[in-house]
């Protein structure tokens, strides 16, 4: 009996089985990987031979060498001189910041209204929170570029002309030219100003994170917003009262035919912004009320049993720990927010879209090299937006102790 | 002596919020009635009270103008005249418009092949939507497998004797469906293949299709849809041409695709180890595993998510009016250009039409989707 067990096992190796040099799933995996590698050079050499070929019969030079040559268009809002005789190279920048300038404000916008709108979603007022729901739900379930036309072509194109203006108070002024709102011009003083408002937020932060460092060693630290409050007013105060106190708001005035002085936000810029605030707002607000909500319910007891008020127990109990489940989507819609910005090319923003994958390509015909130029810029930007979010999450999670 | 004991225990309340312990407590207060829950949900406070008041007041404010606009002062027939000295919406525009609306410039009298793929469409998915439907994995495979190729025969015609009808003239609501559908049945699997290319052992194949999505990620749609018109036809030999519409549909799969794949691959990092594990125990291979094991349950996990990104499928499909295709909001555009109707009224009219069509189907869509959540939800880790 035992022998035959004995003998039944006999033909088993003693130990661990020792793998062979190439396995077979090894061979297989490789083979499959030569053979997808083939594929792809056939496939990348075929499409390139053929790009190439037809770039030749059409007589379309290739390479980024037209970047250097007179671009011969004009844009409607630039923050960097530029004329008809600049090159495609400076329309390509202008393009940039205008597309930066507008994805910030949207951000900054689309931040503030979002969160109002979670807050309010959660709010005990009944028809607060039944009308943020109203507004979300219509503006995230219509798409933006509808949302756009809708801004551009039925609201602020048909205004009046600058002689018929919608009136704000008499200093401001909405028509089909934009919206025209005074300037404040500091004259001499605009440079001691921002620099004043620099130390003042480097005084801030400084102060802020000495703070927290003694509060975290001795549980016990002094309040930081005077700090906050003398950097960011006092010291611009200070400075524009030393430096002269020059101070003088330009109200915008009707001369003719347009309106003279004051600052001009155009109704493509207006549109823009509008339809991506309200758009992307609505997807932070359910965001921000996802957040408070996933905020465990014994802290919302412990922070009444404690005796703060309804917005103490918000700011100082509930947005924090929020906060941690709130970024990660809200870099999502940051995100989004950037790239949607192409979207104001169809409601003719000066944007990336509109001057390099529109103008630029309709000009030289160079196809591949402008939308590539066009998705590099994406690229950039979605990288930093997403290393920037990382960054926040990474010091909202830090807090955690 | 019981009405003193509740005299005093109510003052004993009012004063420290705690009930005192006698056996003559009052009952709990009874939150009932539309006066108590007005008390509750509207005036709390002085605060919320004074909230409640400025909101309604906003609201009297804005309502009769929205209803004046939308229905009382709105024109039903008639012609631009009518609509400008009415002054509301232009719904004598809609009306004239709404087979332009539904059809695109589709021949008149071919329209019903656009009506019978539209039913065909709607009798197989809607059994799709109910849990409790037998057979679902046949009436799947035939919307996914069969239904595209019956649709793109009716629409396109050319078998039958049906009469040839051009891309060009494919159009509105019409339109937006054939590139929604396209999309979603295009990205589902292209993202399967995609996730599991990413989460693959082979590293090449993972660093292509890695590149692959994150690329696709990190790029706004318009810049595909440009690609696919402006630079794919340089890619082809010569001679060889690809439709318009088919290079935008391309487009939104391959840009839907990789969005997919990462909501694919959510689901594929939910699977618990052991399930893999078992899979190869039993002797099952790669393409086995994938497909009888781990998808139907990693699958199952992102349904909303599938949903939700066919939702944002719905609203892109408006990008294809860039390009020059006629969805329902490029047709609608066109409308509201045309010199017989030109105004303010009418262009205002055109745009909530054409937003109120997508925001139906976007917003039954969510709904649905959020049942799903919940109804996916039960008995699991909560």
């Amino acid at each position: 009996m035992a022998d035959t067990t004995t003998q039944s096992f006999g033909h088993l190796p003693s130990g661990p089985p020792r793998a062979p040099f190439f396995t077979r799933a090894r061979i297989r995996s490789l083979a499959v990987q030569l053979l997808f590698l083939t594929a792809l050079v056939w496939i990348v050499y075929f499409l390139f031979s053929n790009t190439m070929a037809n770039l030749s019969r059409q007589g379309i030079a290739s390479g980024f060498g037209f970047l250097g040559n007179r671009a011969g268009f004009d844009v409607s809002l630039s923050y960097i001189p530029f004329s008809s005789n600049s090159t495609y190279l400076q329309g390509f920048w202008v393009a940039v910041i205008n597309t930066l300038v507008l994805s910030a404000l949207g951000i900054v916008l689309a931040t503030f209204l979002g969160f109002g709108l979670g807050l309010a979603r959660v709010s005990r007022n009944w028809l607060v929170a039944r009308l943020a729901t109203v507004y979300i739900e219509i503006f995230r379930n219509i798409p933006l570029l509808l949302q756009l036309f809708f801004w551009y072509f039925a609201i602020l194109r048909p205004l009046p002309g600058p002689r018929d203006s919608v009136e704000f108070g008499g200093i401001a002024f909405l028509n089909n030219r934009g919206l025209i709102m005074p300037e404040p011009v500091f004259g001499t003083s605009g440079s001691a100003i921002l620099a004043a408002l620099g130390i003042g937020l480097i005084l801030g932060i400084v102060q802020t994170r000495r703070m927290r460092k003694l509060r975290d060693a001795t549980g016990d630290a002094g309040p930081v917003w005077p700090w906050w409050l003398g950097g960011l007013i006092g010291l611009p105060l200070l400075a524009w009262a030393v430096s002269g106190a020059q101070f003088e708001l330009i109200i915008p005035e009707l001369r003719g035919f347009n309106f003279q002085g004051g600052m001009v936000i155009l109704p493509e810029m207006l549109a823009a912004l509008l339809g991506l605030a309200f758009y992307i707002s609505a997807a932070v607000g359910e965001i921000v009320r996802a957040g408070i909500q996933g905020v465990a319910k014994g802290q919302y007891e412990a922070a009444v049993a404690m005796g703060h008020s309804r917005w103490e127990m918000m700011r100082l109990v509930i947005l924090p720990q929020a906060m941690r489940i709130i970024i990660p989507p809200l870099a999502t819609q940051y995100l989004s927010l950037a790239k949607n910005t192409s979207l104001a090319a169809a409601i003719a923003f000066p944007e990336i879209i509109s001057i390099v994958a529109g103008t630029t390509l309709t000009q030289t015909g160079q196809a591949v090299e402008t939308i590539l130029l066009a998705m590099g810029f994406y690229i950039t930007v979605s990288l930093f937006i997403a290393a920037v979010m990382n960054f926040l999450n990474y010091r909202v999670l830090r807090n955690d102790r | 002596m019981t009405d003193k004991l509740l005299t005093a225990n109510a003052a004993i309340r009012e004063q420290t919020g705690i009930l005192p312990p006698a056996e003559g407590r009052l009952p709990p207060k009874v939150h009932t009635g539309p006066v108590d829950w007005i008390h509750r949900n509207l005036f709390p406070d002085w605060r919320q009270g004074l909230l409640t008041i400025v909101v309604l007041y906003l609201l009297y404010l804005s309502m009769p103008g929205l209803y004046n606009w939308a229905i009382g002062n709105a024109t039903w027939a008639g012609d631009r005249a009518d609509c400008v000295a009415n002054g509301g919406a232009c719904w004598a525009f809609v009306n004239a418009r709404w087979g332009q609306f539904m059809y695109g410039f589709y021949p008149v009298a071919e329209r019903w092949r656009v009506d019978l793929t539209f039913v065909l469409l709607i009798a197989s998915v809607a059994p799709l939507l109910f849990p409790a439907t037998p057979g679902k994995r046949w009436i799947l495979g035939f919307a996914l497998l069969v239904y595209p190729v019956i649709a793109f025969f009716l629409l396109y015609g050319g078998i039958l004797g049906l009469p040839v009808v051009e891309t060009a003239r494919w159009g509105g609501f019409m339109l937006t469906l054939v590139v929604a559908i396209s999309g979603m049945v295009g990205s589902l699997p292209l993202g399967i293949l995609l996730a599991l290319g990413r989460r693959s052992k082979m590293t090449s194949i993972r660093l292509f299709c890695t590149t692959f999505i994150e690329l696709f990620r990190a790029v706004p749609l318009i810049t595909v849809l440009f690609m696919a018109s402006v630079m794919l036809p340089l890619f082809m030999p010569q001679g060889f041409t690809l439709d318009k519409l088919l290079r935008a549909l391309l487009g939104v799969a391959l840009f839907n695709g990789a969005l997919m794949a990462e909501v694919i691959r959510g689901g594929l990092q939910a699977i618990p180890r052991g399930q893999y594990e078992a899979a190869t125990a039993s002797g099952m291979g790669y393409w086995r595993m994938m497909i009888f094991v781990i998808l139907p349950q990693a699958l199952r996990i992102v349904i909303p998510g599938i949903v939700n990104t066919y939702v944002a499928i719905i609203k892109d499909t408006t990008l294809v009016l860039i390009i020059g295709l006629f969805d329902l909001l490029g047709i609608v555009q066109a409308g509201i250009a045309d010199s017989n109707w030109l105004s303010a009224s009418v262009t205002k009219t055109g745009y909530v039409f054409a937003g109120m069509g997508f925001w139906v189907l976007c917003f039954g869509l969510s709904r649905y989707s959020m049942y799903l959540e919940r109804r996916l939800n039960t008995g699991h880790n909560t």
